[in-house]
């Protein structure tokens, strides 16, 4: 009603899109045991009963691969099935889906995970030091390697008592992490309680810190209380005091790499009894987070409610502040940073998302790595880089991009797609569905089963302790034990393959000099 | 406006590479003595060095100017010569002024010309704080703006001769077994990474502190970004001029005790924290929270000294060495033990301490000694 754009149905309408996969059965091997049916979510697999054979629809795949994965005799494979468009630089076979898609359903484009478009990966032209004769590398099998890290607002300067050689300065709340790599906010609703439940425990054994995401914290999770992190965002779902009081960090969620300006919509059908419980809101209703803060229209409100939370949690936690790296995200850090704010969150525009309008997902923000760098610079120069500990995420895919975050000037990481891929993610993008295969980022209670949380756990906490493990051969290596010499180090950096603006902003010399 | 393009330091654009001999003494009772030992004690580790830079440290130097900056200056040309002496004039009231006398020698080759001057502040504020601050702001401007001009050292009875050579050549090139001294540090260098110059030898020096330094500091990127932002700009370029600005910064500037200040440059690790009682524990995690950035990582050995102190340390896996000798009122602390039994064979003591931690070596007398009123020493 008044709106230009009215959708009108149209009985039937021909798709001119085509399967973008093909589901390949070895008949020879194909047993006939249905366990591809129940393992697809998307109903790519079906029993014609008619013929008696289990057989696929193409059009259906996401390419999740969960059913070749599955299947016990080996007899699929799924492989990309793209349609031969004329060769064209231009319009390329996703531009053409892309508006094939538009043109039959009048909606925007709605998409999951990080941008898959073809930008650069500043970590993969950033190349790592290592120390030879004049400096003895260090081997961490011998030799003490220290990754421990806190988080939170430093002094300037001590104040020592001369004579008893006491403390005088009374420290800002501290948060200890074993090692500098943290989970990225993901809310219940978006995930399932499985999914939060591994990386709770997960977060508890390896002495690093989950996120809840904005979806409130369910009860049976709030015995993890000191390895969490709440979140605090725009549309306050499952915010009460003992839900701030039980987290270790609060974070304020102003913006996501992957939705800059946006603001979130958790479908009516992802609303369970459990989620409306968590949450407060009515089971079934959609979940709106607004694209700004409504009490948040400058930074003098958002010091307004960094302290609220500090007067409502006693002053016992640091807050952080959560933003998209966009192209002014250096003033926008240390408006933060002024405004009381302990740690500052930023995240990368290939970071992931739930759900996001394709549009924003693949064209709004910057690569985390130039915003860290320039944040970490400004902070410098304005003499508050110590009144807050950064934390970079978006596009963190292994310890070589932790120890270039680290070395570039961020505090600690947060990891959000790989933890999911350690639990079994096959990045096939579409988490907006709520279908999710691997019962990752669905609400579907027959799929959510198929996260294990012991089984979860165990694969998050391999996957931590192996890049802890490199992260420590690469520190002996640099010739140093202990992760603070190396944050900010960009010394132990050079570029490859970098303009000299780019090397100017990365803070980092060329590869040979 | 200041030439952004100038450049005073030509001879390194990067982290200077080397290793080194060390060797300090001290007489705990304040009793100056002559250099001869040191000198020969240095000489003795020879082979630790590579002729590319030697350089010593007195302290109890200039008994009839106690209560002026000694600024020691390097000229690499007239120009900075005139530069500098103008803005001196312009700045402090100069007292004395005179050539550092040397000796023509075989091994010192071109040589740039070394002044001293002995200087008091045209200020009167009894503050000591700002008098230091100003010494400060003055040595990094002529570092920093006027042409081929350094400042070897800027404290009071003290001062620092050093240039490329072994350090037995630049002690017979500045005479230096006519001076006296309570306190004396020397080095001996072997710079792998770059053509040795005068100004990038050791001992580095800031208002009355020197620091010589045998190591490489892999943690030098960040050390010198945390300084930066507390005003201090490392014009050498070298991981010991970035040790002497955190000696200044964490002593003088944040009142922080010499043994504190070695649990931030070799601060212990945090098992040995978690098992500490609870004060020393609160105070030392929140000396790694709050300083990590200061912490000195990789291999080094390092004395640091200043009027009444020399204060020995390595890193906390003691990469590279450090012994030390005691014999009555001397103190020893050497790369080689060796060398300290060749001037003082009969040691009391002989010890190797342990990783991280600091040796330091006190007068044995009150402070007021500090200002002066030195006695001569009985010749050893």
């Amino acid at each position: 009603m008044g709106s230009q754009y009215v959708y009108k149905k149209v009985k039937t309408m021909k798709t001119y899109l085509t399967s973008k996969f093909a589901v390949i059965r070895d008949p020879d091997r194909c047993i006939q045991c249905q366990v591809c049916i129940n393992q697809c979510g998307f109903n790519a697999n079906y029993f014609d009963a008619e013929e008696n054979e289990v057989k696929s629809r193409n059009e259906n795949c996401v390419d999740c691969q969960r059913c070749v994965i599955f299947c016990p005799t080996q007899a699929l494979t799924v492989t990309g099935a793209p349609l031969e468009y004329r060769y064209n630089c231009n319009w390329k076979a996703n531009v053409i889906e892309d508006i094939n898609k538009q043109a039959e359903t009048g909606g925007v484009l709605l998409t999951g995970m990080g941008t898959d478009k073809d930008y650069p990966i500043y970590w993969d032209h950033l190349l790592l030091n290592a120390s030879q004769v004049t400096n003895p590398s260090i081997d961490p099998l011998r030799e003490p390697m220290e990754l421990t890290t806190y988080l939170g607002s430093k002094p300037n300067k001590l104040d020592i008592d001369p004579d008893t050689l006491e403390l005088k300065t009374k420290m800002a709340p501290q948060v200890k992490l074993n090692v500098p790599v943290m989970f990225s906010a993901m809310s219940y609703g978006a995930v399932s309680l499985n999914v939060q439940t591994s990386l709770a425990k997960a977060a508890t054994e390896i002495g690093t810190l989950w996120n809840t995401g904005e979806g409130g914290l369910h009860s049976s999770l709030i015995k993890y209380g000191n390895n969490t992190t709440v979140q605090v965002a725009s549309g306050r779902f499952g915010v009460h005091s003992e839900y701030l009081n039980a987290g270790r960090i609060i974070e304020i969620k102003i913006g996501q790499g992957a939705k800059p300006g946006i603001g979130g919509h958790l479908p009516g059908e992802k609303v369970s009894s459990e989620v409306s419980l968590t949450r407060m809101i009515p089971q079934d209703s959609d979940a709106l987070s607004p694209a700004p803060h409504h009490d948040i229209y400058s930074i003098e409100d958002l010091l307004q409610l960094i302290h609220a939370l500090k007067e409502a949690t006693n002053y016992s936690k640091p807050i952080s502040v959560k933003i998209a790296a966009v192209h002014n995200a250096a003033a926008i850090a240390s408006g933060i940073v002024r405004g009381g704010a302990d740690i500052v969150v930023i995240d990368g525009f290939r970071g992931a998302t739930g759900a996001a309008p394709k549009v924003i997902r693949d064209n709004v923000g910057i690569p985390v790595e130039l915003g860290l760098a320039s944040i970490d610079t400004r902070l410098r120069q304005e003499g508050i880089r110590n009144k807050a500990s950064i934390v970079v995420s978006g596009g963190i895919r292994n310890s070589g991009d932790v120890v270039k975050a680290i070395a570039l000037g961020a505090d600690a990481v947060n990891i959000g797609t790989a933890a999911l891929i350690a639990l079994g993610c096959h990045v096939c993008q579409q988490c907006h569905t709520g279908k999710c295969s691997w019962g990752i980022c669905t609400s579907d209670l027959r799929l959510t089963r198929r996260v294990n949380p012991e089984v979860g756990a165990r694969r998050l906490t391999n996957l931590i302790r192996g890049w802890s493990l490199e992260i420590k051969d690469i520190l002996g290596g640099l010739g140093v034990n202990a992760i603070e010499s190396l944050k900010g180090n960009r010394l132990h950096l050079r570029g490859i393959g970098l303009t000299d603006t780019e090397l100017e902003i990365l803070g980092v010399r060329v590869a040979g000099s | 406006m200041q030439n952004l393009g100038h450049v005073n330091n030509n001879h390194n654009d990067d982290k200077v590479i080397d290793a080194c001999s060390i060797f300090g003494a001290m007489n705990t009772l304040g009793h100056r003595f002559s250099g001869e030992g040191v000198i020969k004690a240095i000489a003795n580790m020879h082979d630790r060095g590579n002729g590319l830079g030697g350089g010593f440290a007195i302290y109890g130097l200039y008994p009839e100017y106690t209560d002026l900056y000694a600024f020691h200056i390097m000229y690499l040309s007239q120009q900075g010569k005139q530069e500098t002496e103008a803005f001196l004039k312009d700045n402090f009231k100069i007292f004395h002024q005179e050539d550092v006398p040397t000796r023509k020698t075989i091994k010192i080759i071109n040589p740039p010309l070394v002044r001293r001057y002995f200087v008091d502040i045209n200020m009167h504020q009894p503050d000591n704080a700002l008098h230091n601050d100003y010494i400060l702001d003055k040595v990094m401007q002529i570092n920093t703006r006027l042409c081929d001009s350094f400042v070897f050292s800027s404290g009071k009875d003290m001062a620092v001769f050093k240039g490329v050579g072994y350090p037995e050549e630049i002690a017979e090139f500045f005479c230096l077994e006519q001076y006296k001294g309570y306190i004396w540090t020397s080095h001996g260098r072997f710079p792998t990474n770059t053509q040795g110059w005068w100004g990038g030898a050791h001992p580095f020096s800031i208002l009355d502190w020197t620091v010589v330094h045998n190591g490489e500091i892999s943690s030098y990127g960040i050390n010198q970004r945390y300084l930066e932002g507390f005003g201090y700009h490392c014009t050498m370029q070298t991981d010991t001029e970035a040790i002497a600005y955190a000696v200044d910064l964490l002593v003088r500037k944040h009142k922080l005790p010499v043994e504190i200040m070695a649990k931030v440059f070799a601060p212990p690790f945090w098992d040995d924290i978690d098992r500490m009682p609870p004060k020393e524990h609160e105070l030392v995690q929140a000396l790694r929270q709050v300083y990590g950035s200061l912490m000195l990582n990789g291999p080094f050995a390092v004395l640091i000294a200043h009027h009444g102190e020399l204060i020995g340390l390595t890193d906390r896996i003691r990469l590279r060495p450090l012994t030390i000798g005691e014999k009555g009122d001397m103190v020893y602390l050497s790369s080689e033990e060796s060398a300290i039994r060749l001037v003082s064979p009969e040691l009391d003591r002989a010890w190797i301490p342990m990783g991280g931690e600091p040796v330091i070596t006190r007068l044995k007398i009150g402070n007021e000694q500090k200002d002066g009123s030195i006695k001569e020493a009985i010749p050893a």
